[in-house]
């Protein structure tokens, strides 16, 4: 059943994918990709992956939604398009496709327990992880423990982006000429929609809740930093929609917003500092407490706060630097 | 049922060409950026299809379950991030995008290819 239901989900997948490629209107396609990322979701889920899946949802049908249709407010929303097929591309993409498929017949099938991916470093990170850092998301300790440089590296990625964003669009009252006081007041973009309004008004504390819930709850369930801050960004988002650009900015100012863009990542590095101070490797957590176990789990409540504000104040600056372009 | 097995690598296939013909093929800028979201997307499949063990569950260990299979965290940990890194840099193609726009008055290539050359 759940096998008959995952190819149904990947099938509609293929199907929203093409749509998207054909779409003449850019907002179609913009909207399409919204449902792609939300049976990609749904796919995950379905894989196992749950932490996964709460990312995709909230990331890519939430966040990078908006983000699409912000940039397409300051873009023309029609492809214009001559109809001339490009058969050389066609062919590249054809012969690319048969290639890949045929060694597709080469893999291990869908959940082969005897999978090379399986045999390696995995199983020691299931059984160990109760033993040296005891919280049962196993994840979770791989993210921000056995792996930690690899996501302080990834942190910085995100940071190094969003600084990019800032750099090319500006950012009023904090990056380029423009003043807070420039961008339009007002309910500019709800006005005439009063449920959602009202709905959106209601839902904004619970959305922050949750957001709080994933980041100090992602030790014990699916969750963790990135979730929660893509779900905090979220929550400022759409007091952004409902109550206004100007508004938004006038809560949590700009200057701060690039801050705390910063200060997520120095804690993460400082974390990492400290424990050499105390005399072990970078990012050890073991000695940040007389018992290992429980230092491991400091640390890695301390990264994941730091990723959490990274990614929440990089989402929204991104987002305001967007929104509050041309307007 | 042997060969469904495989479906997830065939539309892991579908999905990269897709968004690769999108990538290559589409005049549009816009267009292009949804393309390498696609192929994104499509990659993310191909690892998250290789962390699932049958009968296996999410790998979040359940206090006192003996013998529960859990599914392999690690391709787990790799798609997680990636797909918050993988929006920042959407992102800032699409800042370039608008930055063109503003500057040419067009995201189409071919268009911002004669507007170079008439120069």
């Amino acid at each position: 059943m759940t096998v008959l239901f995952g190819i149904f989900l990947l099938t509609l997948l293929v199907i929203s994918a093409i749509g998207i490629v054909r779409a003449r209107n850019l907002f179609v396609a913009v909207m399409l990709t919204g449902i792609f990322s939300l049976l990609m979701a749904a796919n995950f889920f379905i894989l196992d992956a749950a932490d996964v899946a709460l990312t995709e949802a909230a990331v890519g049908a939430g966040v990078s939604t908006v983000l699409l249709l912000g940039a397409l407010a300051l873009i023309p929303p029609n492809e214009s398009r001559s109809k001339r097929v490009r058969w050389l591309v066609v062919s590249v993409v054809t012969l690319t496709a048969i290639t890949l498929g045929y060694a597709t017949f080469e893999n291990p099938r869908l959940g082969d327990p005897e999978a090379p991916v399986h045999q390696h470093v995995a199983p020691w990170y299931l059984e160990q992880t109760p033993v040296l850092i005891d919280i049962p998301n196993v994840v979770t300790a791989v993210l921000g423990s056995y792996r930690g440089y690899d996501t302080l590296g990834e942190v910085l990625v995100v940071l190094t982006a969003g600084i990019g964003v800032l750099f090319l669009l500006g950012l009023p009252g904090a990056f380029g000429g423009r003043k807070t006081e420039d961008v339009a007041r007002g309910r500019t973009y709800l006005s005439h929609h009063l449920v959602p309004q009202v709905v959106g008004q209601l839902l904004m504390p619970f959305i922050i809740l949750f957001a709080l819930y994933v980041q100090f709850h992602g030790e014990y369930g699916p969750g963790g930093g990135f979730q929660a801050g893509a779900i905090f960004a979220a929550a400022l988002i759409l007091f952004a929609l409902i109550q206004g650009e100007r508004e938004a900015l006038t809560l949590i100012p700009p200057r701060v917003l690039v801050v705390l863009m910063a200060t997520g990542a120095l804690l993460y590095g400082s974390v990492g500092v400290l424990t050499m101070l105390l005399g072990a490797n970078f990012l050890e957590y073991g000695v940040l407490s007389s018992d290992p176990v429980k230092g491991q789990q400091w640390g890695i409540i301390l990264i994941e706060l730091g990723v959490g504000i990274s990614v929440a104040s990089v989402l929204l600056a991104i987002y305001h630097a967007f929104a509050s372009r041309g307007r | 049922m042997e060969i469904l097995g495989l479906y997830n690598y065939w539309v892991f296939v579908v999905l990269l060409m897709i968004g690769l013909y999108a990538v290559i093929a589409k005049p549009n800028l816009m267009k292009k950026l949804l393309g390498l979201s696609i192929f994104q997307a499509a990659v993310f499949l191909l690892y998250i299809t290789m962390d699932k063990v049958d009968g296996g569950t999410a790998p979040i260990i359940q206090p006192g379950a003996v013998d529960q299979l859990y599914s392999n965290p690690l391709p787990q940990v790799l798609i997680l991030t990636a797909i918050v890194v993988g929006i920042s840099t959407i992102a800032l193609g699409l800042a370039v995008v608008v930055r063109i726009f503003e500057a040419y008055g067009t995201i189409e290539d071919d268009e911002i290819q004669q507007a170079d050359t008439r120069e």
